[in-house]
């Protein structure tokens, strides 16, 4: 549909920590038994990748398979694909017990870059994201300042943020506040 | 005189001059200065005027615990009240200015106050109490208001900017002075990932100041090593101007970062609050001296002798030039030498111990000091400023002896460690005699999660005065030059036996103006408790929160009520240790970010088209869009006759939307609703009702069964959440073995309202390939296909009473429909319509509102509901609280519709008012009304309301109160306003 | 400010990131169950100086519920726990015991 936006449309503020929102993208939340085979396989049929383990994440740099809760997954894939795949899902689950829901506009997506990028998370949440510590791989669930978000951290070093879509504003305006302030100067 | 020295000044820059403005006047420091030095070097003695008398007070301190210099400082967006002049450093271009007097420091009318001191004893404002009114009004108000606050009120928002930052390591170290290294360095060492935190610009606390030497090398030389040493080790953080101000439950800190005070550059955030989780705290926040407590001990030059040699050794600057020391202890002899050895005078030092000091006591009197001991200090003589002391024995009552000349006073009653922050969780503490000091008790340190202590202390902190048990503390053997002391003697009134003339001039505190003979005399007033004291005293409670006054207010406390000191207690120590900036607990969250703002996708459109907007949760609903020239009531009503006539177009984006799936969904919904779902037909819509467990309705709504095992829940606006978390409780909590699944998808969706009898007409010009007949879309159920170019979902129900569609869209496409709809039904009349609209439309048909009708103890057998009630379960919450006896009597109040007799429009939150009075003297009532509205459909005054047994009295005229104490007259009528049989929603 | 470890996600989660839920282990009574003990399920709440099994929801986080024991008091936690559970498990009881000996919960006392 010509007509989609994502909740701030890509709005970027660029400096030595750039904050962007990623436009429109797929996002899928699967609940399902992880020690289930048939959900477990389900999960690798449709993505390539295996279910992560407890606050991790797997990717194959297209598809994004995260760790929510012990029952939940959250899939994250180009924007255009999400309907073929919300739809194999069913395929492949019809009969089990799952839930299946294309989250996609209800989401805003953030990717955070830049020297002090961990820095600039810490000013917002109580994670400690120092190099070290919250490590590649890593999936976080919080809050940004007054709202809820998740948080995960890609090898080259940058964060991906992700909040509800009726705060995208507030969330994007409180980061790059952040970013803008400069470094700590710790991590 | 005050001046700067030509030496000396270990943290001034002489190359680098910079100009500040104080009262108007410009003067002249260093970097490094801090304004307190600044001003000493600038003969700048009084500093302003204390709170209660307007006395004149100088600087006491060199440091945190300076109760008297504080200032104005800054100017418009940077004016701030109260800041310290001795931790406040300057810059060029500071300005400042004294607080609490009028017209001017010099001259100060308030001063009159010290003159009727007497009627201003302890207690003051309790026994004010007392009086009768007219004394309020006329004579203490005025005066209270006149005196009340010591700086001004910022009038300008605050120009800087302000942030947090969560901080997590294994150890805190609090105080850089050489404990605080010691302890860093070894933790460090010992691999652990170590946060220090230094209050000041400068490291090394009190062994750089006195000359300490360790192992061989200067205190100095041995700071900067370690410091070095520290800065090296990537698993140890180290940083300067910033305060531990709390320790919380958990190893929880606040430390409190200052990152451009002290620069003329002002950008970037001002403050940063560290959130910091430490897995111990060690406190290395050193000891503070004392003041004695003798007749005018507030002069202006009185001041602690440690401070009066931090001026000399920090900053070059000499407190006065001829000084007189009076001590109970050795420490305070390092002052007479030092000034000594800078070229100062000292006439004498007054040592109220018979015996006197130990060796330090010979160096002294080698350089020519005049040793008196067992004296005391009957009294300061000056008014403005110190000009001499009158000596006497310390064991009399003030006979003086003989007089001395001086212009400075250096004093020292000894030191109480700095035991704050190990407080702030309940460490508790020990008292010792020989040191006259509260010391942490380390068996009963404050405890953690694990139950164990996190929280220790070290150096000073823990009671150890030398350099070298500092260090010993520490975990460090070293040698060191110092020399034995002799014992220090405790000294709380000076001289021992001064009567109540000297008593009354015998300050304790100097910020609240509280003397000895106050808290004598609230001793003799029945004020046994510590804590009583403080509050009837003001004793401690100004902005330094006693950190001079508490120990000598304790002890003259204990000797008026003949107890010990540990008998008698301390006050509780609380955050923050010092003030802190209320920006810096703001942090980012202000302007936009002060509260994040939940937008639909629709937002921007309605924000240029008029929305007067209403806050629903932490949703923004536009209440109506207004045109030109139009009130918001003209709006509403505009936007109401077009739903009734036309087709109007609604935000419903932000109602609640969970998916609810799973083989036992059915089962799971019937419990939460009243009503029974798993019955409802797949493509089928069914309104529900939700209670607690107390039986009162929570939340109302939609549900659609989406397929076998799926369906939608709609909540109200802002409902979304809790019950989403309701039911995640129950499923998580109570029925584990269900197989049922949630997921909150209410974000995303955007759903639009078009209601109003043109609704299909306007949905068919989109086009699509949905069949929206009559026929081929029946009341209460949904289609999905395409709406246009649109993916959507669209449910045949109605809130209004219209025929009604509620049209929902991934919220991606949210801003294009609403747009899309706007455009196509231009012919067709179309308007948005806002939530003010809303609910008169709804109250016109008589559907209610949670939150309206309900207030937390409705039940919906209350608002006639019962149909809405499956008698055919066993079970649903809420159940079996709605058959207890008071739920099921017949006299609890009852919906009915409401028509005023005039037409008028019955206010707000009026009531039906019952012959006689309740057992608290109230008026009885029979009923109340929940919603009113003047509808314009209709062309009067609306409401529903409670009644008892209201149901029963149809016809039946009741009357309502208004404010002004006139009465509505209404009839009690059906609800249903509007379209009684439903016909209009149904073509 | 607490911090209580949730046992689904491991996160050690700051209170912030919790949402408090009262006392854990009520027992539902409903349709069929005297006044007395509906009144017990609905109002009557331990409110204890000392050792307390409560709710807590990883609300900032996993969105599970969870069980602790904590010192009302000294706040200790001797142990977080699943909520999928009727009584306090052994491990939990054991560290409870190791600091009030005599402790045991109201419904085994
Ligand atoms: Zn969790």
């Amino acid at each position: 549909m010509s007509n989609a936006v994502s909740a701030l449309n890509g709005k970027t503020a660029t400096g030595p920590v750039t904050v962007q929102e990623l436009g429109l993208t797929g996002m899928v939340t699967l609940r399902g038994d992880f020690e289930d085979e048939g959900f477990a396989a389900a999960v690798t049929q449709l993505t390539g990748l295996q279910i992560p383990d407890v606050r991790q994440f797997q990717t194959d740099g297209v598809k994004t398979v995260l760790w929510m809760s012990p029952d939940e997954l959250l899939v994250v894939l180009p924007y255009a694909e999400v309907n073929a795949f919300v739809a194999g899902m069913n395929d492949a689950l019809a009969g089990s017990h799952y839930l299946v829901a294309n989250v996609s506009d209800a989401r805003a997506i953030f990717r955070v870059s830049g020297d002090y990028a961990g820095e600039v998370l810490g000013k917002n949440a109580p994670v400690d994201f120092e190099a070290s510590q919250f490590v590649a791989g890593m999936v976080r669930r919080s809050r940004v300042g007054q709202v809820a978000a998740a948080y995960w951290k890609l090898d080259d070093g940058s964060f991906r943020v992700v909040c509800f879509r009726s705060v995208a504003e507030y969330v994007f305006g409180l980061m790059a506040t952040s970013a803008k302030a400069g470094a700590v100067g710790v991590y | 005189m005050s001046t700067r020295l030509a030496n000396s000044g270990r943290l001034i820059d002489r190359s680098k001059p910079v100009e500040f403005k104080f009262n108007g006047k410009r003067f002249k420091g260093y970097e490094g200065d801090t304004l307190a030095s600044a001003l000493f070097a600038n003969d700048q003695m009084m500093v302003g005027r204390s709170f209660k008398y307007h006395r004149p007070r100088g600087v006491v301190a060199s440091g945190a615990e300076e109760p008297n210099a504080l200032f104005n400082m800054g100017e418009g967006g940077r004016f701030e009240p109260n800041q310290r002049a001795t931790t406040q450093e300057v810059f060029d271009g500071l300005t400042i200015r004294s607080q609490n007097h009028w017209p001017s420091l010099e001259f100060d009318i308030g001063a009159v106050n010290q003159l009727f001191a007497r009627w201003l004893p302890a207690g003051f404002y309790y026994k004010m109490f007392i009086h009768p009114r007219p004394f309020w009004k006329h004579v203490y108000e005025p005066f209270i208001r006149q005196s009340a606050g010591l700086g001004q009120v910022p009038q300008e928002k605050d120009a800087d900017t302000y942030e947090h930052f969560y901080y997590f390591c294994d150890v805190l170290v609090v105080g850089g002075g050489i404990a605080g290294l010691a302890a860093a360095l070894k933790e460090g060492q010992a691999g652990k990932k170590v946060l220090l935190l230094e209050q000041t610009a400068d490291f090394g606390g009190r062994a750089v100041v006195d000359g300490v030497e360790i192992d061989g090398k200067s205190a100095e030389a041995w700071v900067q090593e370690t410091l070095a040493a520290l800065n090296a080790m990537p698993n140890v953080t180290v940083r300067n101007r910033n305060m531990a101000s709390g320790v919380y439950d958990h190893g929880y800190v606040l430390g409190y970062e200052r990152l451009t005070d002290h620069l003329s550059d002002k950008s970037g955030p001002r403050h940063r609050l560290w959130r910091i989780r430490a897995g111990h705290i060690i406190t290395a926040t050193g000891a503070i001296e004392r003041p004695l407590s003798f007749a005018g001990n507030d002069i202006p030059g009185v001041l602690l002798a440690a401070a009066v040699r931090d001026y000399v050794v920090n900053w070059g600057v000499s407190v006065g030039d001829r000084t007189v020391v009076v001590t109970n202890n050795d420490d305070a002899y390092r002052t007479a030498i030092v000034l000594k050895n800078a070229g100062l005078a000292v006439p004498a030092i007054i040592d109220a111990r018979a015996s006197g000091a130990g060796p330090i006591a010979a160096e002294a009197e080698k350089l020519g000091i005049r040793v008196l001991k067992g004296k005391a200090i009957a009294k300061v003589k000056g008014k403005t400023r110190v000009t001499g002391v009158k000596v006497c024995l310390q064991a009399g009552e003030g006979s003086v002896i003989e007089e001395i000349a001086c212009d400075c006073v250096a004093m020292s009653g000894g030191w109480s460690p700095v035991v704050h922050l190990w407080s702030h969780c309940g460490g508790k503490l020990n008292w010792d005699e020989d040191l006259a000091m509260f010391r942490p008790d380390p068996s009963r340190a404050p405890t953690g999660a694990d139950g164990k202590a996190f929280v220790s202390t070290v150096g000073s902190a823990s009671g150890y005065l030398s350099t070298a048990d500092v260090l010993k503390d520490a975990g460090l053997e070293v040698a060191t030059n110092e020399v034995a002391a002799a014992p220090l003697e405790p000294v709380w009134l000076m001289p021992q036996g001064a009567g109540p003339k000297l008593r009354m001039k015998a300050w304790l505190d100097y910020q609240n103006d509280v003397k000895v003979s106050d808290v004598q005399l609230a001793a003799r007033e029945g004020y046994e408790s510590v804590e009583h004291t403080k509050r009837y005293t003001t004793l401690g409670m100004a902005t330094d929160q006693g950190k001079l006054s508490n120990i000598n207010g304790l002890a003259i406390l204990s000797k008026s009520l003949d107890a010990s000191i540990p008998n008698v207690g301390t006050t509780t120590f609380r955050p923050p240790y010092t003030p802190i900036s209320l920006g810096a607990i703001t942090g980012a969250a202000r302007d936009e970010l002060f509260q994040p703002i939940h937008k639909t996708p629709m937002f921007d459109w309605h924000d240029a088209n008029g929305a007067d907007w209403e806050p629903v949760g932490h949703w923004r609903r536009t209440y109506a869009y207004v045109r030109n020239g139009e009130s918001v009531h003209d709006a509403v009503n505009r936007e109401i006759l077009n739903v009734r006539e036309n087709v109007g177009t609604l935000d419903a984006s932000t109602l609640g939307k969970i998916i609810v799936k799973g083989p036992d969904a059915g089962k799971f919904l019937d419990m939460l609703y009243t009503n029974m779902m798993s019955n409802l037909g797949v493509g089928k819509c069914r309104y529900g009702l939700m209670c607690n467990e107390n039986g009162f309705l929570s939340d109302d709504g939609v549900v659609v069964r989406l397929a076998e095992d799926t369906w939608l829940c709609h909540t109200t606006t802002g409902g979304a959440d809790r019950i989403h978390g309701w039911m995640e409780d129950w499923l998580q909590c109570e029925w584990w073995d269900w197989k049922v699944y949630t997921a909150n998808v209410t974000e995303q969706f955007a759903q639009i309202a078009v209601a109003g009898p043109k609704a299909r007409l306007l949905l068919e010009k989109l086009g699509g390939n949905m069949d929206l007949s009559k026929e081929g879309f029946p009341f209460m159920t949904y289609v999905e296909g395409k709406l246009g170019e649109f993916d959507a979902r669209i449910f045949r129900i109605s809130f209004s009473g219209e025929l009604s569609y509620e049209v929902s869209v991934p919220a991606s496409q949210g801003a294009a429909l609403w747009a899309a709809l706007q455009e196509a039904g231009k012919d067709l009349g179309v308007m948005p319509y806002g939530t003010e609209a809303m609910h008169i439309l709804r109250a016109e048909k008589g559907f209610i509102m949670i939150g309206d009708e309900t207030d937390g103890t409705i039940i919906p057998q209350d608002l006639n509901l019962q149909w809405a009630i499956s008698k055919k379960k066993e079970d649903y919450l809420g159940k079996r609280a709605q058959e207890r006896s008071f739920m099921a009597s017949p006299d609890r109040w009852k919906l009915v519709g409401l028509e005023t007799l005039d037409g008028s429009v019955i206010p707000d939150g009026s009531y039906v008012p019952a012959p006689g009075y309740n057992p608290n003297g109230q008026r009885n009532v029979q009923g109340r009304v929940t919603s009113t509205y003047y509808s314009p459909t209709l062309k009067r005054g609306i409401a529903m309301g409670l009644v008892k047994h209201g149901p029963d009295r149809m016809g039946e005229v009741i009357e309502f109160n208004r404010e002004d104490g006139t009465m509505v007259k209404a009839k009690i009528v059906d609800p249903v306003f509007y379209d009684k049989d439903g016909e209009k929603q149904n073509v | 400010m607490l911090l209580l470890q949730c046992p689904y996600c491991g996160v050690n989660a700051e209170e912030t990131e919790l949402a408090a839920g009262g006392e854990a282990h009520l027992k539902r009574a409903t349709v069929g169950d005297s006044d007395e003990a509906f009144e017990g399920y609905l109002f009557m709440r331990e409110n204890k100086k000392g050792v307390h099994l409560e709710r807590w929801r990883h609300a900032y986080g996993c969105g599970k519920w969870f069980l602790a024991a904590r010192d009302t008091a000294t706040l200790e936690v001797f142990g977080t726990y699943p909520a999928q559970t009727t009584e306090p498990p052994a491990d939990v009881t054991e560290n409870i015991r190791a600091k009030y000996p005599d402790w045991s919960w109201k419904e085994t006392a």
